[in-house]
């Protein structure tokens, strides 16, 4: 497989996007919050916008090359863009749109499960279909490179988990290297073998989601990855343990050694909540007021005022949890991970 | 209070209308139809047609050819003075007809700007048949162009760079893309600058003259024979009314015509 080396920057309004990657046959997924320049960054591989300096390549096949002043078109790359809302051509059917670019589109509505919408129009398919006709069209033409521009955020909340997995499948099966962009680290972890924490034009941290999820590399990635991060001040405690005293007022235990200002990193599914303290080996219990409780399926997201809890909702019928009621939230000090201050 | 401000509204409505309408309808009231296709037989009026149809047709088909793909440059590129050529295309919008006139006979004249070197090639273009070309598309192209560069800042860009990365070069992007998604708007615009180019007077007396068979056209014709015989006038005017009233019917037409016929469903740009 050939891969997609790039060696880039862009220049954003409030800063430069930096960035030095190399994508082989796998997905890779840039997670970071708008104005990152996500979209900057796929336009330039795509060729739709051009790099202050740096390059882009396809294996040997030079795109971009600042120093030597080579900039290829759009349409001599090899890319597929898969675009944010999908940008269909309303005025074709899907399979005028998916032969756009030549070719024939039959294996692919086939493989997609688009052959009886061939001659719908883009505006009478729902969301999903729409994503399977982008995906299709940027395919036909065999491209060297897939770039997914938010695949998901144009999707209705119940019909994400089906086409998050379908598009899953997909991306093995293909085995490009596909550039994934979103704001949300869930569809990275779900669609990409690696992720990439873009902040402030730097890639802050790139690996597996479940690196990123062990080891975050500082708070920005945590919170991104849905930790809660609650800061404190870091001491030695007597039974081996580190303990950090919130600036909220509790204190935590943790298992790692720190010293210091400290950012206490909590995975909301490793907290559990209980109406009173329970006698267990969590170590750590937060008698806390709850403040909201958000059903997400069959879990729900319950926030307190320090931190936030996800736990089934079979658990929040049991306590018949409501706003308002104080609960204990109890987590492991191993589940506790702590990082310097940033 | 309340009921005194909806009778106002009322009868300015009714005012307003009943202004706009009169005159129209007054014509219809002075002409019975019978007479109405007598007076189209009327040699006047069948010389001054076929001159108002071809002129049309060749001014209205020269300014599509050229000022389609112009109108996309405008809308498309940004340049440095981009705001100045936009000025300067909506310009003749607001000259008045006669200078419009005067500055096509500065241009094209005999002693114009280009007159000595039209004079030797011997062309002589002045009081001329395709003097009536130049001054129906002098007056009708800044109607269409203004409306198709809408049309073309319509369409949404992200749709053309998604052509452009299926390998479709400049050439197909505009035509199989950008052509197609402004086609709505570049209709509207077209009626519209025709139906101008048909009405068109001032600058075609003054740079064309109002020769009969040559250069008088449908309303050049309605002003030569009002003083002669003004029920050919009338029935002149009520032609232009009848063809106005179907250029503006399809105008408003056109949207249900687009997506219940040729594309069948909702164009949209961008959700």
């Amino acid at each position: 497989m050939v891969p997609l080396r790039l060696d880039l920057s862009l220049p954003r309004r409030s800063f430069d996007l930096e960035l030095r990657l190399e994508v082989e046959g796998e997905t890779v997924a840039l997670v970071g919050p708008s104005g990152a320049g996500k979209t900057s960054l796929l336009r330039a591989v795509a060729g739709l916008a051009k790099p202050e300096r740096g390059s882009i390549a396809c294996g040997d096949d030079v795109w971009f090359d600042a120093a030597r002043r080579i900039d290829r078109r759009p349409e001599e790359r090899s890319v597929g863009y898969v675009f944010q809302e999908y940008a269909l051509f309303p005025h074709l059917s899907v399979e005028q749109n998916v032969t756009f670019g030549g070719g024939s589109g039959d294996g692919l509505l086939r493989r997609l499960r688009l052959e009886h919408l061939a001659g719908a129009r883009p505006a009478e398919l729902s969301g999903g279909e729409r994503q399977r006709v982008a995906i299709a069209r940027a395919l036909a033409r065999r491209p060297r490179v897939l770039l997914l521009d938010e695949p998901m955020a144009a999707l209705d909340p119940h019909t994400r988990g089906t086409v998050r997995a379908e598009l899953h499948d997909l991306l093995r099966e293909f085995a490009l290297p596909a550039l994934l962009v979103t704001h949300d680290f869930e569809d990275a972890a779900a669609l990409a073998d690696r992720v990439g924490v873009l902040a402030d034009g730097r890639l802050r941290q790139l690996g597996t989601a479940n690196d990123l999820l062990g080891s975050p590399a500082d708070p920005f990635v945590a919170r991104l990855a849905g930790a809660n991060v609650l800061s404190g001040v870091a001491a030695r405690a007597p039974n081996g343990l580190t303990a950090v005293l919130l600036d909220d007022g509790p204190t935590v235990f943790a298992a790692d050694v720190a010293s210091g200002r400290t950012e206490v990193v909590v995975y909301p599914w490793d907290v559990s909540l209980a109406r009173e303290a329970p006698d267990d080996s969590a170590l750590n219990h937060i008698s806390d007021e709850i403040v909201s409780l958000t059903p997400l399926g069959n879990r729900a997201r319950v926030r307190l005022r320090t931190l936030t809890a996800e736990i089934t909702t079979t658990s929040t019928e049991r306590l018949h949890l409501r706003p308002g009621d104080t609960v204990v939230a109890s987590f492991k000090a191993t589940q506790v991970r702590l990082l310097p201050s940033g | 209070m309340r009921m005194a401000f909806a009778a106002f509204l009322a009868a300015t409505t009714a005012i307003a209308l009943g202004f706009l309408v009169l005159p129209v309808a007054a014509i219809f009231v002075r002409v019975p139809p019978g007479d109405l296709l007598g007076a189209l037989g009327h040699h006047v009026t069948r010389d001054a047609l076929l001159v108002s149809l071809k002129t049309s047709a060749i001014a209205h088909a020269c300014v599509l050819l050229v000022g389609t793909p112009a109108a996309y440059v405008l809308a498309r590129k940004r340049f440095r003075g981009r705001g100045v050529v936009l000025t300067l295309v909506e310009l003749p919008l607001v000259l008045p007809p006669a200078v419009a006139g005067i500055s096509l006979l500065a241009a094209f004249g005999r002693a114009g700007v280009l007159g000595g070197q039209l004079h030797a090639l011997g062309i002589q273009i002045p009081f001329t048949q395709a003097a009536v070309v130049l001054a129906v598309a002098f007056v009708e192209s800044p109607f269409y162009v203004r409306g198709a560069i809408a049309a073309f800042e319509a369409v949404d860009d992200t749709l053309l760079d998604a052509a452009r990365t299926l390998g479709a070069r400049p050439a197909r992007v505009f035509a199989r893309v950008a052509l197609p998604l402004a086609a709505g708007g570049l209709g509207a615009a077209s009626a519209l600058a025709l139906a101008r180019g048909l009405g068109e007077f001032g600058a075609t007396i003054i740079f064309a003259g109002s020769l009969q068979g040559v250069t008088q056209t449908l309303p050049l014709a309605v002003y030569a024979q009002f003083e002669q015989d003004f029920d050919t006038a009338l029935a002149i005017s009520a032609l232009f009314i009848v063809v106005g009233a179907v250029l503006l019917v399809t105008l408003k037409l056109y949207p249900w015509f687009r997506f219940a016929s040729i594309f069948r469903s909702r164009a949209v740009p961008s959700t």
